[in-house]
């Protein structure tokens, strides 16, 4: 067979997301809100806009000096690398997976809208996905947790924070963020709370769950209490470290990203349980990000088999680490989807998903999930399956009433 | 109750273009009743299948090509190498990845998924498509 035929394999693709656009429209989502709590930019395309907004010291000169290290094109790019450090990775299974807002013609830089490009492609994604309101975090920001220089995170966080509060959230109001906290440091993660934390488009603050502190440190006390005074969830945001010295044996990308993205989220829930973290803080609403949904059973069922056999180890807890566990809030991003049905069924039962479980995309990341993962379901209502779309996070979020009609604002590039 | 006589629903045959336009490994898309189908002439052949994957509906023929993925074992067990084997065609969904063989449209790790085909014929040197 001639090798030609490879060659001849790549086509233009005129809109990545019509036949998302398609599934929209055939399932009415202009009817009722969907809500998606993780979805992403490339911030790493903006440093040069980022580092003005850094404080005067050390960490802007070295920050500065990334940017304009005698390049012209691409400066942010390549500052990026330095910045927050390169990851190992193959999300895109040596090509084979096209996405939107990376691999994709940048049509959206010479359009002519005063807007901001990852406003732009943001709000061209929600109304082709049939998104109302989204939750944006950072890309490669999240690996900012193991960066060895604490200060590091905290200045680049702080001047990331002002400047998509400042520049992009304003632009439009279906855009959210949870704010970046850096978690190395509790007394900055706490100055962040007070700075950001009353602006109507932080709807929470975000931990990247890729770090090596443990959530139930005293010095996090004074942290979680103002969240939970402001009435705002927190959310820890799974990622990957091939660095981690157990998961460095892992030789394939599919392996890293299938453990690496539930054990980070593992160690903190398990933390957060085990030493009482629900009971000291009640009324704190608590989100886990990016982990699926097969992790939660697993869980439930490994922590309340513990817990029976070993209570005096865990003196705070009232009830099963499960109870605590159908108390809080997941995402539902990436979905296990294959032969599974009967299994996401139990799942859902299990953690309260109806009241629990919020939609969420990951768009532009190469394991998005569509509304249809949810809408999709046989075992749901339709009533469950708005509120998992939209209801639940509406709630959480405390986003006012109103679907956008979305479909009608959807473009092709 | 309504009475008359039972309709056939017609399919509509589309005309995609002319065999001279089809090199080997080419496709077009084109719009058949309303849903978007892509053609492709490979080994040959040609083979049309709906745009939409089974996981999520992805734009499955707007995917590329790539040959699929080998791993060579010898007799004591080692693993001596990955490799491509570029005779057998995989159809890659742009949107996440899941791969279908070319030739049968089959999900090549679950041939239980198999994407909807249609069928091509020729006449007078001109491809056409039909459900």
């Amino acid at each position: 067979m001639s090798r030609e035929l490879y060659t001849r394999s790549n086509v233009w693709v005129e809109n990545t997301l019509s036949n998302a656009r398609e599934q929209a429209a055939d399932r009415g989502y202009d009817d009722f809100l969907i809500v998606d709590v993780d979805a992403h930019h490339y911030e790493n395309r903006a440093w040069a806009d980022i580092v003005p907004f850094m404080e005067d010291g050390p960490m802007k000169e070295w920050a500065h000096a990334q940017v304009y290290r005698g390049s012209t094109g691409g400066a942010s790019m390549n500052a990026s690398a330095a910045l927050t450090g390169v990851q190992i990775g193959n999300q895109e299974v040596g090509g084979r997976i096209v996405r939107a807002g990376r691999n994709f013609k940048d049509a959206v830089t010479e359009a002519d809208d005063e807007r901001h490009h990852d406003v732009v492609r943001m709000l061209w994604a929600m109304d082709n996905m049939g998104v109302d309101y989204t939750v944006m975090f950072p890309t490669p920001m999240l690996n900012l947790g193991m960066h060895p220089q604490i200060e590091a995170e905290v200045s680049l966080a702080r001047a990331y924070n002002r400047w998509l509060t400042q520049v992009l959230l304003p632009q439009d109001d279906r855009i959210k963020t949870m704010i970046y906290l850096p978690f190395n440091d509790p007394k900055a993660a706490l100055e962040f709370v007070e700075e950001f934390g009353a602006l109507d488009s932080v709807v929470g603050f975000m931990v990247t769950s890729v770090r090596n502190r443990m959530v139930h440190h005293n010095d996090y006390a004074p942290v979680y209490s103002a969240i939970q005074d402001l009435g705002k969830p927190l959310a820890f945001h799974a990622a990957y470290n091939w660095n981690e010295p157990n998961l460095a044996q892992l030789n394939k990308f599919i392996s890293i990203h299938a453990l690496g993205f539930t054990t980070s989220n593992m160690v903190h829930l398990t933390n957060w349980i085990i030493n009482g973290l629900p009971e000291r803080f009640p009324d704190l609403d608590v989100l886990w990000i990016e982990s699926g949904l097969a992790w939660i059973p697993f869980m439930m069922q490994r922590l309340d088999n513990e817990y029976m056999m070993r209570t005096s180890e865990a003196p705070l807890l009232k009830k099963l680490p499960s109870e605590y566990m159908r108390d809080m809030y997941f995402s539902t991003q990436p979905m296990e989807l294959h032969h599974n049905e009967k299994a996401l069924e139990v799942t859902f039962e299990m953690m309260d998903a109806p009241n629990r479980l919020l939609f969420s995309s990951d768009y532009p990341h190469w394991d998005y999930d569509l509304p249809s993962t949810i809408y999709d379901r046989p075992t749901l209502s339709e009533e469950d399956k708005r509120k998992i779309l939209g209801g639940n996070a509406q709630r959480l979020f405390k986003l006012p009433d109103g679907v956008r009609k979305k479909l009608a604002r959807a473009t092709d590039w | 109750m309504t009475t008359g006589t039972p309709t056939v629903q017609a399919t509509k045959r589309v005309h995609v273009g002319s065999e001279a336009e089809f090199e080997e490994g080419s496709r077009k898309i084109v719009e058949v009743d309303g849903k978007r189908v892509g053609v492709f002439k490979y080994r040959g052949k040609y083979r049309a299948y709906l745009n939409v994957c089974l996981h999520q509906g992805g734009p499955v023929c707007e995917g590329k090509y790539f040959p699929r993925t080998t791993a060579e074992v010898n007799d004591g067990g080692e693993l001596i190498k990955e490799g491509s084997d570029f005779d057998s065609a995989h159809l890659v969904c742009p949107w996440h990845g899941w791969e279908y063989d070319l030739a049968t449209g089959e999900h090549v790790a679950d041939s239980s998924y198999a994407l909807k085909k249609y069928t091509v014929t020729i006449e007078d040197g001109d491809v056409y498509v039909q459900q």
